[in-house]
């Protein structure tokens, strides 16, 4: 059996050494020195997917949530058991610093009625108000209209209980079970966010095609 | 109230839709919209564009890092101290 033994002191870089007795082989995990230079590659590889949560989480301040959270995964990196899994680890700690961020902000809850989205529909709307009189693919052209830009202001409308679910859902790939336990939020409640939160997006993505001319077709622009 | 013997309405169907592909829903409500989805045109149409809307999101809500950024990060991850 193998043992793992860490060493004393959280000023170490190099924490894991490991003893393989013979006859024996390894756990899956895959085990490595935890030094600076590692976790320096580990980073750099997802800078680019953690900037990009964290652009999602907050309208403002996403380089300080990144730069705190690779801080604290910096300190915590002993502790990663699994390098496959070192990606989603990242982005499980970014989460939770935005959530602790989260608390000792005033939340201001911007509850729209339920019965006002409830009923909402992006699919028959499209249908229904045919902004695209002349296209085959209506509800394909629409979406292929909205830029990565105009994707981050409609998730920008949504408030942080109905936006933070939706995009660690449908972006990132978090089961909805690890939301509930990142967001320590009952199940059911991240279940009714993530609905809620469906359709306040489709909801916002029509308002703001409207608002922002992206309905205009080529030509409708010269008067 | 269903519309249909052992079926839902339309109204019910479309708002499990995302839970329905999230696979978040019971086994006996999956075969009831499942069955509904077999007569109604119109909840498929709007199932297919759940499905686009979906795949939209991963991939256009995706941004790339700023240059100036990536390097500020790279300068700040050289420089971690325990």
């Amino acid at each position: 059996m193998s043992t793992i033994a860490r060493t004393a002191g959280c000023n170490k870089v190099v924490a894991f050494v490991v003893h393989l007795v013979a006859g024996t082989s390894m756990s899956k995990t895959t085990v490595r020195d935890r030094t600076k230079e590692s976790f320096q590659a580990l980073a750099t590889s997802e800078l680019s997917a953690l900037y990009s949560l964290a652009r999602r989480l907050l309208s403002d301040g996403a380089e300080d949530l990144v730069q705190e959270a690779l801080l604290r995964a910096y300190r915590a990196y002993d502790t990663l058991q699994d390098e496959a899994a070192a990606p989603r680890w990242l982005k499980s700690i970014l989460v939770n610093v935005f959530r602790d961020q989260l608390r000792k902000r005033a939340r201001s809850v911007d509850e729209t009625p339920v019965a006002e989205i409830e009923d909402f529909s992006l699919y028959r709307t499209l249908i229904d108000q045919d902004p695209f009189p002349y296209s085959d693919t209506l509800h394909h052209d629409f979406l292929q209209a909205f830029s990565p830009e105009d994707v981050r202001e409609v998730l920008m409308r949504l408030p942080d209980i109905y936006r933070v679910p939706l995009a660690l859902r449908y972006i990132d790939g978090f089961p909805t079970k690890e939301i509930a336990t990142l967001l320590s939020l009952p199940l059911g409640t991240v279940l009714a966010q993530l609905h809620r939160g469906r359709k306040r997006f489709e909801s916002e993505m029509w308002s703001y095609a409207k608002q922002t001319g992206l309905l205009l077709e080529e030509g409708d622009t010269d008067g | 109230m269903d519309d249909r013997e052992g079926t839902m309405k339309c109204s019910d169907a479309v708002r499990r839709l995302w839970d329905y592909l999230d696979k978040t829903v019971s086994p006996e409500e999956s075969e009831r919209i499942e069955q509904h989805l077999s007569f109604c045109r119109r909840c498929c149409g709007e199932l297919e564009f759940a499905k686009e809307l979906r795949a939209f999101l991963a991939k256009r809500a995706v941004e790339e890092i700023p240059p100036d950024v990536k390097e500020r990060f790279e300068g700040f991850v050289g420089e971690l101290e325990r």
